[in-house]
């Protein structure tokens, strides 16, 4: 199968099944997650409490408040070039690496990723798509400073994190062809996108605290309507021809604590625009709210940043209710007993 | 008493071959089998009359391929058809003289039927508008590619996401527009009416087209998944 024809396998999407209606009525009991409210974030927030890594990776996120409301100035989001317009030539054939990367990335940088992900399953239409935070604009927001690390960062070193939380695996090397690709990718989408300004549809468009304190019951009556049917009921999601077609969303498959789709901050607002494929939008604000609360309140591969401890790891580096992180579900402490984080890297698949 | 159960394993051996030798007789000649090539003699044709005899459909004629198509699928559209909720001429009076047993077994039958090895229309010509959508969608406009769903190539993902490679292309563009005018249920959360409703007549013929030429079957696999 060639890398072009196979593009833009690996997503997700989600769906009804009556039947997982049904189970998830059967068990309502199994909510007992710490609450988390609006009232807590802003008390951290106004506290200058130290910002959860994950609320940093806001980075993904930021100026989401703006693109909250894409059409507030009636302007269309930035259009990258078309995928038939790649270069031709040596610059060209990076260009299109980056692409082959993004779209199959334990195909094309195995050695550094530790699941089954691919960087489309979280930035859709290969990092195209606008208000799924887009590598155009990603590319003309660096070099910046993030909370997350504590320095200012290249364009390269925000890949680097990629690789280490969301790949769940090891940073490729500065200057190597792996970072050089998807930087060529990226600098490549973003022509004529001026530096220096609010991006319109950067990151994912921050939704408005919840209503009511996220609730495991009802997130997983949304996670068996909207999402089983593509990612499974286990959230393992499903392969085809030994490549992940729909995502796992948690276990050892999936990315790890340090990621920052864990932060229900993220993962909320990247439901909302884009979950199911297809139908962004289409979810509640509580909705998004409460099935980002169930995704985020399973197991996943430990934060690589692991101090050997939960609590001291929750303290430093997840202090902050967006966190669920060293919180207790279900009678579970979560990063306790999480599968070591670097998965399958090094391995063969 | 040796001699007895000498006698009773010898007997117990004979009863073991003979069902291991009749066995695959009867799974050749199965209810789904017949049905396909005989029909059931209360008003259910042949399947095999408008699918072809290897379940290879007629592309021209707008009938679909069912050779390797999921099980599970195929049973929900032979369900649909017969409560109505999907409408066909053709289909709606055959799948409502078969019984639930009978559809069962059709089903599993054409999900057992090996892929054909090629494209139904070899000579097509490049593509390049239905291979994008198709491929990549219109993702600014809510399209994303088929094959975020179908699998790639478009070869399918269990039950609920049908092989669209190597399908005659007038029966897919044939489903789009029943998608449009409320002819086919929705799909699962109305995904298929909500992306259909999103494309235009020359995307839908570009797209069908576009599957239509791809072989249903991956390099290196020749039956079903």
């Amino acid at each position: 199968m060639s890398t072009r024809s196979s593009a833009l396998l690996v997503i997700a999407g989600g769906v009804v099944l009556a039947l997982l209606i049904l189970a998830g009525a059967l068990h309502p009991g199994d909510s007992s997650a710490e609450p988390i409210s609006a009232a807590d974030d802003a008390k951290v927030a106004a506290n200058g409490a130290p910002r959860d890594e994950a609320a940093a990776h806001a980075e993904a996120v930021s100026d989401s408040a703006s693109a909250a409301k894409p059409a507030a100035d009636g302007k269309q989001p930035f259009s990258p070039p078309r995928i038939s317009a790649m270069p031709k030539g040596k610059f060209g054939d990076m260009v299109k690496l980056g692409h082959d990367i993004f779209t199959h990335t334990q195909k094309f940088a195995g050695q550094y990723v530790g699941n089954t992900l691919s960087c489309s399953n979280c930035h859709l239409d290969a990092g195209r798509l606008a208000n799924s935070a887009p590598l155009w604009a990603a590319w003309v927001s660096y070099p910046a400073y993030r909370s997350k690390n504590g320095h200012v960062n290249t364009f390269a070193e925000r890949l680097q994190g990629c690789f280490r939380f969301s790949m769940n695996g090891k940073a490729p090397p500065l200057g190597g062809d792996t970072l050089l690709a998807l930087e060529s990718y990226s600098y490549w989408m973003a022509k004529g996108l001026p530096t220096g300004t609010k991006i319109k549809g950067r990151g994912y468009p921050k939704l408005p605290k919840p209503a009511q304190v996220p609730d495991y019951a009802r997130g997983k009556i949304v996670y068996a309507q909207h999402c089983a049917l593509c990612h499974q009921p286990d959230g393992r999601g499903l392969k085809v021809a030994g490549q992940a077609q729909f995502p796992a969303l948690w276990g050892p498959d999936s990315f790890n604590w340090g990621a920052g789709m864990h932060s229900l901050k993220n993962a909320s607002a990247f439901i909302k625009a884009n979950m199911p494929l297809g139908l962004g939008n289409s979810l509640s604000d509580q909705q998004a709210w409460d099935v980002a609360m169930y995704m985020d309140s399973h197991e996943r591969p430990q934060d690589p940043r692991y101090t050997g401890s939960v609590a001291a790891t929750r303290k430093k580096f997840h202090d902050s209710p967006m966190s669920m992180y060293g919180q207790t579900v279900n009678g579970h402490l979560l990063g306790q007993g999480s599968t070591p984080s670097g998965g399958s890297v090094g391995s063969q698949r | 008493m040796d001699n007895e159960g000498k006698i009773m394993r010898i007997n117990t051996m004979s009863y073991l071959i003979a069902a291991a030798l009749v066995m695959p007789t009867l799974a050749i000649a199965t209810e789904g089998g017949v049905l396909a090539h005989q029909g059931n003699g209360r008003g259910v044709p042949a399947c095999s009359v408008c699918h072809g005899a290897e379940g290879q459909g007629n592309d021209a004629a707008g009938f679909p391929r069912l050779a390797g198509l999921n099980a599970a699928y195929l049973l929900t559209q032979l369900q649909d058809f017969a409560g109505g909720q999907r409408r066909n001429a053709i289909m709606m009076p055959i799948a409502k003289a078969l019984s639930t047993q009978e559809m069962q077994s059709v089903a599993k039958y054409y999900a057992d039927l090996p892929l054909p090895a090629n494209a139904l229309d070899s000579d097509a010509k490049p593509n390049p508008s239905g291979r994008a959508i198709a491929q990549h969608g219109r993702w600014n406009q809510g399209v994303p590619g088929c094959v975020q769903c179908h699998g790639p190539d478009g070869r399918g993902v269990g039950e609920t996401f049908p092989s669209l490679a190597g399908q005659s292309s007038v029966y897919t563009s044939n489903q789009l527009h029943d998608w449009q005018q409320g002819k086919r249920p929705p799909g699962p959360l109305g995904l298929m009416r909500a992306v259909a409703n999103k494309l235009s007549d020359t995307e839908i013929n570009a797209v069908s087209t576009y599957f239509a030429t791809l072989s249903p079957a991956a390099a290196g696999h020749r039956s079903a998944p």
